[in-house]
């Protein structure tokens, strides 16, 4: 087991890396900015090293400066956390090169699944659904109208050279699918300087659902369940639970089995998200791998009762899962929020301050993952999450109702939070009953 | 500054001394001025500013005593010869990065620089080492060397002021 660990990061998942190593009795060496010197948590460290200026290019992205904290600092590994230098293969390969474990998977890995067309192989080689497309780009409308009636309408036109949302529109027949390719080719042409377009089929309002897996360097993969993420805005997750809410249980046991599939296909290790997307039926397609520790995890750490960043370091250090797949329980109901430091009247632009007051609800089957506390100053830097509170009960009427009264318990001042807009949510009737889609904050909560 | 006369023969009290230390920081003292007999001790702490390591980093009491118990000279400082309060203008060459210090080009050579030490922008004033490669470290200021806050070997951080210079 490792005796020293690096933490490359900040905030509040640098706090739960830190507490999970105290825990298991391994030191541990905390990276700052200037910006967050003198932070509280960084006390949990045995020892703090700045690395660079607020500006995270600077800092927490400078690979080099990161590495030389890890060698002065004496580590054998580094948890990189979420977000950074965590899906960043040259940094992977740097540790490795310097003989220093990764707490993550091996940069082959991350390689393999980062990019979308071996991404889609390995899915395609472990009989995981993809999105049904035209499989590369379009040379014609006859070819486009003839892949369109197989696919069946609607369909995505996509560029080939775009991404994040850009370069999309949706045909719904013949007609618009024809206007649409040439608009697009003519679009892409100017934007990505790159006309080529791909067909997709449209999945409409889907549901986001992502698998929990962790697989050791033994060969052994599980799953723990999955969580939905479908509450969302700006495709920002701002809620995540565990079960995912009205799907029938062949099809959770169907899309965890794909998951595991598909990780073992690549040979992945260490934790790992697998996502999906959900349609009215309940087909599930594959979209990508989340090759890190996520988030939203502390959602599965509740209905599993398994300490998922403490089993990374055993994972990483060689020790083989203590579990069957069998022995992995999803228990009763859990649900997280992420409170950020936005101002929900104003375009929910960024809040930060000096938080003068700070009350934080607790009591039974409530957690809270924060690295702030009253008179902590949520400075412009870095992203505005301030902390993740989650709840557990037995059942999701229970947790819901555990969630608003949190939410109202709740006191923040000397900034601005979203937990207003996540009141409203949670008495949202859609929302309550489980019939959550990915547009559903955006276009009928926000519209409003 | 602590001045201490006792016997020649009698050990430096470095508990006591860490007491009165921990004492200071602890109610945010900045005077603490103790006779007995013959025996004196007076500590004075400076601003927070001057400790070169993060608290958390290094932790080392603010007041250091010489190791020699015949000490007569005042050998224990508070802070830093000259604490910034008493000396304006007194600029620090900071640290541009992570690593290992080194006072000189190699071992057995000299420094760099010494106290006293005149330096322009582009003087080079020490080696900081990561990942196996040397960083030569220019002053980027102009003026006089006049302290070295850390010793080849040091483990640096970001940040961290490296020399006291007057401009």
């Amino acid at each position: 087991m490792f005796q020293r660990i690096l933490v490359a990061n900040r905030g509040e998942i640098a706090l739960r890396i830190l507490r999970a190593c105290r825990e298991m009795g391994i030191e541990t060496v905390a990276v700052c900015s200037e910006a967050d010197r003198g932070a509280d948590y960084l006390k949990l460290a045995n020892e703090a090293i700045c690395v660079g200026p607020a500006q995270a290019s600077g800092s927490y992205l400078l690979i080099k400066n990161i590495i030389s904290a890890a060698e002065i600092g004496n580590v054998q590994a580094i948890h990189p956390g979420y977000g950074f230098l965590s899906e960043n293969e040259h940094f992977a390969e740097v540790c490795r090169s310097c003989n220093i474990d990764f707490i993550g998977p091996t940069a082959e890995a991350m390689g393999k699944l980062g990019d979308k067309v071996t991404a889609k192989e390995i899915a395609r080689n472990a009989r995981v659904n993809l999105v049904p497309g035209s499989d590369g780009l379009i040379a014609s409308e006859e070819e486009a109208l003839a892949i369109a009636s197989k696919i069946g309408y609607p369909v995505l036109i996509k560029a080939t050279a775009g991404g994040g949302g850009k370069g999309m529109r949706v045909a719904r027949n013949d007609i618009s699918l024809k206007a649409g390719l040439k608009q697009a080719a003519v679009e892409a042409e100017k934007a990505f300087n790159n006309a080529g377009v791909y067909l997709e089929k449209y999945i409409e309002n889907p549901r986001h659902v992502e698998v929990q897996i962790i697989a050791d360097l033994h060969g052994d993969v599980v799953h723990l369940w999955e969580r939905d993420c479908s509450s969302q805005r700006r495709h920002q997750k701002l809620i995540e639970e565990s079960p995912a809410p009205n799907l029938p249980q062949a099809v959770r046991e169907e899309i965890c089995q794909a998951a595991v599939r598909l990780i073992k296909t690549a040979n992945y290790t260490n934790a790992g998200t697998v996502e999906f997307i959900v349609d009215k039926e309940n087909q599930f397609y594959f979209i990508e791998v989340n090759a890190r520790i996520q988030v939203e995890h502390p959602v599965t750490e509740m209905i599993s009762g398994i300490d998922l960043i403490q089993q990374q370091i055993r994972v990483a250090a060689g020790e083989p899962l203590p579990w069957k797949q069998s022995e992995i329980p999803c228990n009763g109901s859990a649900i997280e929020v992420r409170i950020n430091a936005e101002d929900p009247d104003n375009d929910f632009r960024g809040s930060p301050g000096r938080i003068t007051k700070l009350r934080v609800p607790g009591g039974n089957g409530v957690r809270w993952d924060s690295h702030v506390h009253e008179g902590y100053v949520v400075g412009p830097y870095y992203d505005s999450m301030i902390g993740k509170l989650i709840v557990h009960k037995r059942s999701r009427a229970e947790s819901i109702a555990c969630m608003k009264r949190c939410l109202d318990e709740f006191v923040v001042e000397g900034i601005k939070t979203t937990i207003p807009l996540l009141k409203r949510i949670f008495s949202n009737a859609a929302f309550v009953e489980g019939r959550m889609d990915t547009t559903f904050i955006e276009q009928k909560l926000l519209a409003k | 500054m602590s001045e201490n006369a006792p016997s020649s023969d009698a050990p430096f009290d470095l508990d006591k001394l860490k007491q009165l230390v921990e004492m200071m920081e602890n109610h945010d003292l900045t005077e603490i001025h103790l006779r007995r007999g013959d025996e004196q001790w007076r500590l004075r702490r400076g601003p927070r500013e001057v400790i070169h390591a993060a608290p958390q980093y290094q932790p080392q009491p603010m007041a250091m005593a010489a190791p020699s118990p015949a000490a007569n000279a005042p050998a224990a400082v508070a802070a830093p010869a000259a604490a910034p309060a008493e000396t304006t203008g007194l600029i620090d060459i900071k640290s541009p990065t992570v690593g290992t210090f080194y006072a000189a080009p190699s071992p057995g050579e000299p420094a760099f620089v010494t106290v006293g030490s005149v330096v322009t922008p582009e003087t080079i004033v020490c080696l900081i080492e990561a990942m196996k490669v040397f960083n030569q470290i220019p002053a980027e200021v102009s003026g006089t060397i006049t302290a070295i806050l850390v010793k080849s070997g040091d483990a640096i951080e970001f940040g961290q002021p490296l020399f006291r210079v007057k401009p």
